[in-house]
């Protein structure tokens, strides 16, 4: 990834994180690392089952037993410059991270939203947890931060209770909360999801400018393509667990070098594409089968059973490695992609 | 009042004319579909797009009767059905078939695949015996599923693959139109390009119409003939989809066509960004529903349901400021069409 590393503000270096589920194991996340700049998005895409979720659970240590990290780091610099690995953070002091130093929002905003609370209170709890101010100055400061998220007549909707607000409206409240305490990393795992297309361009036009102000790394988790091109500064593909592929959003687009990335992009219709566009006979190339099952993953890579130019050769796992500079793929063929 | 079409020509095999909807709901009544009008001619795909509570589904729906109509035509192949008795409108079930959007609760778990399919060919008593095997046997294969997924049930199969036995199930009965609403909204992306695919090719196999629901509009644009454009329940702009694509005229057309990702980082951008969240259909806009969030709005927009006038050969735009400079701007705000803002 292209961020130095004394640039980054977060590592995440071979991440396990498996579900033992009697004698199955799911092994959710394998071997799993990218690098999060500084003012950086990196986008993290994939379809579903592929890891993102519980990668970010991983980061945010939110997974539920039976999900456990059992191998890798994760790496997150402080505002004082110091080098802490959340995998094995005491959950005491993983308190004090969560929600001030990295927030994390959702698809779905009632997941982080508490419908028994108005949104102004929520907001002030967050920034009362972490910070000794006064009521009076937690909710100016709610305030400000409903304005900051562009929520019309904010100091009214303080007092609104989640369900009193339109769908669009509770995804900017969750944002607000997520970022009362101004943390210094946002993970936002499919945020705009279920939105409409017009609402999802405000929403990622808000993380945008959001970003620009506040100056925070995102970690934006999407299955799509069109949204990573439009908010990722660096991008991460995973597949059944695993990284295949990672670079600069320009590199990535331009050139893939993961069988499975190209074929993904292959099976998008582009602006201007129509069936009939020669003697009636385009078509889109579809990747053949389906993802397989992280309790029965393939021996060599997790790809090749759907691969067009697997070799015997992919019956061994190919590791991670540069294809070319800044560009990672996890393929034995990758000059051939 | 929108310009219904004349009386349908005969490759017209569908003409919906002036189509009403309402809802009688807690806190009032839902304009769900408001005097929607457009013609599905054979052998085509017609696209309904438009965001979630347009009317799409509603719309779908009603064509097939499976919900009544509160107002308005149904003409199919000549013959309006919207107020046909049950006892006639049997014909018509055998001849429409729909595909729904969610694999998972459209299939009846406790039913075998043989007999998910089998069930339409009893109902209208097309095969028996061996003749009923064959044809589960051919559908299957049609859709790329094996003979032996006749025996298993739904739990069995993967969204993609529970999404191709629905589609056998609707074409058990040898219908000539299909209503598919979403039917890969749900899947992922490479399983997504397979049902498209199988979709296009039994479209072309069997010469099926079909109205095609989606809200992804890359995908409309890629397999349907014409678009229909809706919001909040009416018709914005319909027309051939790759006029509508390449020249919305609309300014609903333009935002959201401008506010689709793009999987191409270097794409220039010029959104238009529309402010605010869809109104209540309850308590809808007067004169054009679109113009609280519509960036060209002038006053009397509010006064005016504006009428669906042609702008070229079946394309159709409901503003009354579709030939201001302002509107006329954004059909091109880049070269190559609308696009998408700076980052
Ligand atoms: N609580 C759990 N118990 C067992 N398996 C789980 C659990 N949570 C996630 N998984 C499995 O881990 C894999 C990755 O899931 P997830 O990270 O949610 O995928 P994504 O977010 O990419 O769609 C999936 O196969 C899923 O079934
Ligand atoms: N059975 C129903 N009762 C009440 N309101 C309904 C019903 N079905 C649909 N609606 C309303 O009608 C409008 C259109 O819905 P729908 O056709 O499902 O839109 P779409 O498919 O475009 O999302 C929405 O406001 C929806 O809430
Ligand atoms: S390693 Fe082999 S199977 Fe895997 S993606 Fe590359 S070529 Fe395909
Ligand atoms: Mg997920
Ligand atoms: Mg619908």
């Amino acid at each position: 990834m292209s961020a130095a590393a004394d640039d980054a503000i977060l590592r995440v270096e071979n991440l396990q994180t498996w579900f033992e589920l009697g004698s199955r194991v799911a092994k959710s996340v394998d071997d799993v690392s990218f690098t999060v700049g500084r003012g950086r998005t990196v986008a993290v895409v994939g379809e579903s089952g592929s890891g993102k979720s519980v990668t970010s659970l991983s980061i945010m240590r939110l997974l539920a037993p039976p999900g456990r990290i059992v191998g890798g780091r994760i790496l997150y610099r402080t505002a004082t410059g110091e080098e802490i690995d959340l995998a094995r953070l005491p959950e005491s002091r993983m308190r004090g991270v969560r929600g001030r130093e990295i927030a994390m929002i959702f698809q779905e905003p009632m997941t982080s939203l508490n419908p028994l609370y108005t949104v102004g209170d929520q907001v002030m709890e967050m920034i009362r947890l972490h910070e000794p101010v006064s009521a009076g100055e937690a909710r100016a400061r709610a305030r400000r931060m409903l304005e900051l998220v562009e929520i019309p007549a904010a100091e009214r909707r303080l007092d609104d209770y989640p369900h009193q607000m339109s769908g669009g409206m509770r995804q900017r409240a969750m944002i607000a909360l997520a970022l009362a305490c101004n943390p210094r990393v946002l993970i936002a795992d499919e945020p705009t999801t279920a939105l409409d297309v017009t609402i999802q361009a405000q929403v990622l036009d808000l993380l945008r400018r959001l970003q620009a102000e506040l100056g925070m790394s995102i970690i934006f988790v999407t299955h799509n393509l069109g949204v990573v091109a439009e908010i990722a500064h660096e991008v991460v593909v995973m597949y059944a667990g695993r990284v295949v592929e990672a670079a600069a959003v320009n590199d990535l687009f331009d050139r893939q070098r993961h069988p499975y990335t190209k074929g993904l992009l292959a099976c998008i219709p582009r602006p201007g594409m129509r069936r009939d566009e020669v003697d009636g006979q385009v078509r889109l190339t579809p990747i053949p089968g389906t993802v397989p099952s992280v309790t029965a993953l393939p021996t060599g890579c997790s790809f090749a059973p759907r691969c067009p130019l697997a070799v015997a050769k992919c019956e061994e796992p190919p590791p991670l490695i540069p294809a070319a500079p800044g560009h990672l793929s996890r393929c034995w063929r990758h000059e051939d992609v | 009042m929108s310009a219904a079409p004349k009386s349908a020509p005969a490759d017209v095999l569908l003409s919906v004319q002036g189509l009403t909807k309402t809802f009688d709901v807690r806190g009032g009544l839902v304009r769900a579909v408001d005097d929607v009008s457009f013609d599905v001619r054979r052998g085509t795909i017609v696209g309904l797009v438009g965001e979630s509570g347009s009317g799409k589904t509603t719309i779908g729906r009603t064509v097939l009767r499976l919900v009544e109509p509160s107002g308005g035509k149904i003409v199919y192949d000549g013959v309006d059905i919207a107020a046909l008795p049950e006892g006639a409108m049997r014909a018509y079930r055998r001849r429409m078939q729909i595909v729904f959007q969610d694999p998972y609760s459209s299939l009846n778990p406790r039913m075998r695949i043989e007999d998910i399919i089998g069930e339409a060919i009893d109902t209208h008593g097309l095969a028996r015996g061996s003749a009923r095997r064959d044809r589960i046997a051919d559908l299957l294969a049609r859709v790329g599923l094996a003979p032996e997924h006749a025996r298993r049930f739904p739990h069995e199969f993967s969204g993609g693959q529970r999404q191709r036995i629905g589609i056998a199930r609707a074409l058990a009965v040898e219908p000539e139109f299909i209503v598919a609403d979403e039917p890969v909204s749900a899947l992922d992306v490479s399983v997504q390009a397979q049902v498209l695919n199988l979709i296009q090719d039994l479209q072309q196999a069997f010469g099926l119409t079909l109205l095609f629901i989606a809200h992804d509009l890359s995908v409309v644009e890629y397999l349907c003939d014409e678009v229909v454009v809706l919001y909040l329940g009416r018709v914005m702009e319909r027309g051939p989809s790759r006029q509508v694509y390449a020249a919305p005229r609309h300014p609903y057309t333009q935002a959201l066509l401008s506010a689709a990702p793009v999987p191409d980082p270097r794409a220039p951008r010029n959104r238009v960004v529309l402010q605010g969240d869809i109104p209540s259909p309850i308590n809808p806009p007067s004169g054009c529903v679109f113009r609280t969030r519509c960036p060209s709005a002038a006053a009397a927009c509010a006064e005016v349901v504006p009428p669906l006038d042609g702008v070229g050969p079946s394309h159709a735009v409901a503003c009354i400021r579709k030939d201001e400079p302002d509107v006329l701007a954004r059909i091109h705000p880049a070269a190559g069409g609308p696009t998408r803002s700076s980052p």
